[in-house]
């Protein structure tokens, strides 16, 4: 229940506020994005696996976020800043579509 | 950290799933799911925030510099192909304008020019100040001599246009004119005029009326002819209409005009 309150309320302060994106967090912001999102993926497939922790679940988010930011600040210090971007794109969207897939069949038994 | 009263207990196998999304959405939150809303909360935050500014400023504003530069390459090369075809066309432009107004300026010459030799050879009807000589002649005294001094008058005082008519027709005058008697009546160009006869010229009205009245001249001719009259009339505005087909010359032909 929180954690539907605190998504809405995300939504709305992203909605109300119009923030703008510092110049130097825009190469990194979609990529946190992502991987929060794999986290996220993660964390929902843990549940219904029952094996879901609050620590574990945060802990992977930050790391998560982190580690991804961080390669993309080390690819663009050294020039291939945007193919380590698409490349952790990528591989984030194969743990997200294979965690959607357990998701799936935990759900829907299928 | 894990609160076993409040977070989520690790589920007996075979519990339903419905039951266990119920008790986890009215379960009371602990202080370790707050903490996973605040990352989901701070999630949805940064969604939101990356998909407004992604749709907000285009695609150029996201675009790396590497990219930008070869859009940046792209665009100015297109520029100036585009920039070359600007100052093509310009040119081309200005080519036809003078070339138009050149044309129309020769255009216009030579229409001038063909008013004028139609005015002379008597294919275009003319307009303008001059005068009318009338001759009454009932008893047919009246002869080719007196029409042919008549038309010399004229010439010489500088008519520019010249047309006769009698009961048989109107005739335009003009350089190859001739005059003749056909028994008691005048022919001009062969077509056989009646009395009155009605001469109109265009010029100078005082000239021309001058050179007819001057003593011993046409009026005066055709006044001492018995039953005869002369009425000279100037006007500001006479019409010669008469009209005649313009003969080809048979043997003459342009000589090349002579280069100094």
């Amino acid at each position: 229940m929180i954690v539907l309150l605190a998504v809405a309320v995300g939504v709305s302060l992203g909605l109300v506020l119009q923030p703008t994106v510092p110049l130097d967090l825009q190469p990194y912001l979609p990529i946190a994005v992502v991987a929060a999102l794999d986290a996220l993926f993660g964390g929902v497939r843990a549940w219904l696996e029952a094996i879901f922790d609050d620590r574990v679940f945060v802990v992977s988010f930050v790391a998560n976020v982190l580690v991804a930011s961080l390669i993309v600040y080390v690819g663009d210090k050294l020039g291939v800043g945007g193919q380590l971007s698409t490349s952790i794109v990528v591989v984030l969207g194969i743990r997200i579509f294979s965690n959607a897939a357990a998701i799936r069949r935990r759900v829907f038994r299928a | 950290m894990t609160d076993p009263p409040t977070s989520d207990q690790p589920a007996v196998a075979g519990e339903s799933l419905h039951r266990r999304l119920t008790r986890a959405l009215f379960a009371r939150p602990g202080p370790a799911q707050l903490g996973v809303a605040a990352l989901c909360g701070l999630l949805a935050f940064a969604l939101v925030t990356q998909v407004r500014t992604t749709a907000g400023s285009g695609t150029l504003a996201s675009a790396r510099p590497d990219d930008l530069v070869s859009i940046l390459a792209d665009l100015s090369g297109r520029a100036d192909r585009l920039r070359s075809q600007v100052a093509d066309l310009q040119r081309s432009a200005a080519l036809l304008r003078n070339g138009s107004t050149r044309d129309s300026a020769a255009l216009a010459q030579a229409r001038a020019r063909a008013q004028t030799l139609g005015i002379l050879t008597g294919t275009l009807a003319a307009r303008g100040p001059g005068v009318v000589l009338t001759i009454e002649d009932p008893r047919l005294q009246i002869h080719s001599d007196v029409v042919l001094n008549a038309i010399e008058e004229l010439r010489d005082a500088g008519a520019e246009a010249m047309q006769i008519a009698g009961t048989g027709g109107a005739v335009r005058v003009i350089t190859s004119t001739s005059v003749g008697d056909l028994g008691s009546r005048v022919t001009v160009d062969g077509v056989a005029l009646t009395a009155p006869l009605r001469l109109v010229a265009i010029g100078d009205p005082r000239t021309l009326a001058t050179a007819l009245g001057i003593p011993g001249g046409v009026v005066d001719t055709v006044d001492a002819a018995a039953g005869a009259h002369a009425i000279v009339t100037t006007s500001p505005s006479v019409t010669v209409a008469a009209l005649r087909a313009l003969a080809k010359p048979r043997y003459a032909s342009p000589a090349p005009a002579p280069t100094p």
